[in-house]
């Protein structure tokens, strides 16, 4: 590798255009379709092209390469699309969809849940639907003190609802590293796959990413971060709200170490479970409002499997329970902190 | 994208559904419409007799809608199917003898046991699908037409849906997107009434389903759905403007299922006597039989024969699938996920 690309730096959304490029280039079958994902659809002769490139940006420039007929602007219809893309992938394509915001998942649930995660199982394994939905989720987070976010339509996590489903895997990328590794796996998987991208990693999901393409596993969480005292599990924007917490309780002399899940289903109990026999206290933070939510079900079971294990009883951060707020102030107590993990783990170490 | 496991049973001996030969064609016709013909009735009896076949939506009444559309198909081009979908699998050229296994939840069934009636199919013979949510097989048609365009196969795609379906929004959604992309897509409206018990006339606001098509800047028309040969000539014409390239088109089939939304529905509560007899009294196997006997060119006594083989091969599937294995428990859990060897990595 040259020393020029080996400190290439990349932010998240470029990361996610670099995977769906890379993939375009190595398979004629892979597909991008949604809304506004070139933008200006069909105004080409106006000299349009490519006006907005979806919420990451993640497929601008896309069409000028791989043009309209594999780049599909589509209308607002996101049960007809998403089911279109199911069909196109029982019939020989890899669909990538862009569900423009996840909280536009209700439009769109049913050939999700039923068609795509169900058809392989129901048809006795004889057809594969080899698609990838990528969409966008999240607050802002406690970063601004005024003014308003995008509130209850256009803030919400939601991926509990798509990981309960068996069938569908369920991949949340924290960095834009693993941003392009669990695209690139996604879309080789020959099941369906919901990538969720948040969207105020911002900075601190920039970092190096290989210019060559490469598989970030589906299915394995990564500890980026050990420590014997405490673990600390999160994924997507929770995950460095983890690391930061790690940072402040470093400062009191208590070592957390930091599971980044990466996969919500199949999880990755293992890695979960052999970090809490070392560690012998767990705090999920979840993004997700807390009833039947990642959080609570990884709690559970830890306490089926490695109950014995702990030496206090495991602590849940996740977002209130309540629809996301407008108001920032509101938004900002809605969304998990940092303290509220500082403050579970003080009470698991009595 | 299929998986290529040979389906169970026994050999193909579908005929020719295409062939431009009269008396080829005509005996697949009426073949393939006596052979779902049986398949429903020894259902409807052992459904009857207290076989544990789940809930079953019956097709008798309608098989020149199935067997007229399919016969101006390609063996490669796709259809999706409905909840009321075994007629559109054996038009296909689904296997009898597996399906009747799958009613009977056993593992030699075309889905091996996991799917029965609502979810029964062949993907290999390019069927996307029976599917019991109203509306979502006809996205998953406009799918399999988007993927014959980007691959340039020159398939078809056909989108069977009921005038319930009609109301969904999917449907709506997945006919601009097919006008406005020019797919090579068939819509076919199968109008046979009645959405369980709520009358047509009560859930669509103008006279024909296929007038909607104007909305979309799509040809639509509605034909006899009890005359094979009429639904074969709109279904052609309409397949011949997918393959060009020209977009899709609707074909409303006007039809009537004889029996119940599915085997618990007492039609009497919703559907008066006269309109059941009239309807019946209209039966597309009689009228096949009859233009046959004046017109010919088969003989009534070809036709006894072709009903004659169908029987003995519903007693060989009934056979078939009462004998199959069932299940075993770690069954169960195979199939929810491709197993990561055969994705490429």
């Amino acid at each position: 590798m040259k020393e020029s690309t080996a400190l290439r730096e990349l932010s998240f959304g470029p990361s996610i255009n670099e995977a769906l490029r890379q993939e375009m280039r190595r398979d004629p079958n892979v597909i991008v379709m949604g809304e506004d994902i070139a933008g200006a659809a069909g105004r080409a002769h106006l000299g349009f092209v490519d006006a907005w490139g979806g919420p990451m940006r993640a497929t601008r420039g896309l069409i000028t390469e791989f043009g309209p007929e594999r780049v599909i602007d589509t209308p607002i219809s996101e049960m007809g699309f998403v089911g279109a893309a199911v069909g196109a992938a029982m019939s020989g394509l890899r669909p990538v969809v862009e569900v423009m915001f996840v909280d536009l998942i209700g439009m769109c649930y049913d050939q999700i849940i039923n068609q795509a995660a169900k058809m392989h199982y129901m048809m006795g394994g004889r057809v594969k639907v080899p698609m990838v939905i990528r969409t966008a989720y999240g607050t802002r987070g406690d970063k601004r003190s005024y003014g308003g976010g995008a509130a209850a339509h256009h803030s919400q996590t939601l991926y509990s609802v798509l990981a309960h489903i068996p069938g569908l895997k369920v991949v949340v990328p924290s960095t834009a590293y693993n941003a392009k590794g669990l695209t690139i796996a996604a879309i080789r998987d020959d099941g369906p796959v919901v990538v969720l991208e948040h969207k105020f990693l911002g900075l601190q999901a920039k970092g190096h990413v290989p210019e060559e393409p490469y598989v970030v596993p589906i299915g394995k969480a990564a500890i980026v971060r050990p420590g014997k005292d405490v673990t600390l599990c999160g994924a997507g924007r929770m995950t460095h709200l983890c690391v930061e917490a790690a940072d402040a309780l470093a400062k009191d002399g208590i070592a957390a170490e930091v599971i980044d899940l990466l996969t919500l289903n199949p999880l990755d109990e293992e890695t979960i479970f052999e970090s809490v026999r070392r560690t012998h206290r767990l705090v999920v933070v979840d993004e997700d409002t807390p009833v039947c939510s990642m959080a609570r079900d990884i709690a559970a079971r830890v306490a089926e499997n490695v109950f014995d294990y702990l030496d206090a009883p495991v602590k849940t951060v996740t977002a209130a329970d309540t629809p996301v707020p407008f108001s920032a102030v509101l938004e900002a107590i809605y969304t998990p902190r940092v303290e509220q993990i500082l403050e579970a783990v003080r009470q698991q170490m009595g | 994208m299929i998986v290529s496991k040979a389906t169970p049973g026994a050999a193909a001996e579908v005929g020719a559904p295409n062939a431009r030969e009269p008396v080829q064609q005509c005996l697949w016709l009426y073949e393939r419409m006596s052979l779902i013909r049986q398949f429903e009735e020894r259902l409807k009896w052992l459904v009857e007799t207290g076989a544990p076949v789940g809930p079953v939506h019956f097709y008798i009444g309608q098989e020149a809608v199935a067997v007229g559309v399919c016969a101006a198909l390609e063996e490669t081009d796709w259809v999706a199917s409905t909840h009321r979908g075994h007629g559109h699998c054996i038009a296909k050229g689904v296997e009898v003898a597996p399906m009747m296994a799958e009613l009977f939840g056993k593992l030699s069934g075309t889905n091996r046991g996991k799917g029965g009636s609502m979810h029964i199919t062949d993907i290999t013979k390019h069927i996307l699908g029976v599917n019991p949510i109203n509306g979502a097989g006809v996205a998953h048609a406009v799918g399999a037409a988007l993927s014959a365009k980007v691959r340039k196969t020159k398939q078809v795609a056909v989108a069977f849906f009921g005038e319930g379906s009609a109301g969904v929004g999917t449907v709506h959604e997945c006919m601009n997107m097919a006008a406005i992309w020019k797919l090579p897509l068939v819509f076919v409206c199968e109008n046979n009434g009645y959405a369980q018990t709520t009358p047509v006339e009560y859930a669509c606001a103008v006279g024909k389903i296929a007038d909607r098509a104007a909305a979309y800047g799509m040809p639509g028309v509605t034909v006899d759905g009890q005359d094979v040969f009429a639904v074969l000539r709109a279904a052609s014409d309409a397949v011949e403007r997918a393959r060009s390239g020209a977009g899709p088109s609707l074909v409303e089939c006007m039809t009537y299922r004889y029996f119940g939304h599915h085997q618990s529905d007492d039609t009497t509560r919703y559907r008066p006597a006269e309109e059941e007899k009239a309807a019946k009294g209209r039966d597309c196997l009689k009228g096949f039989r009859d233009r046959m006997a004046s017109e010919g060119p088969l003989t009534l006594a070809q036709l006894d024969a072709v009903d004659q083989k169908n029987k003995l091969r519903m007693d060989e599937a009934v056979e078939f699938a009462k004998s199959g294995p069932l299940p075993e428990a770690a069954d169960l859990h195979t199939d929810v996920y491709v197993p990561a060897e055969k994705s490429p990595s």
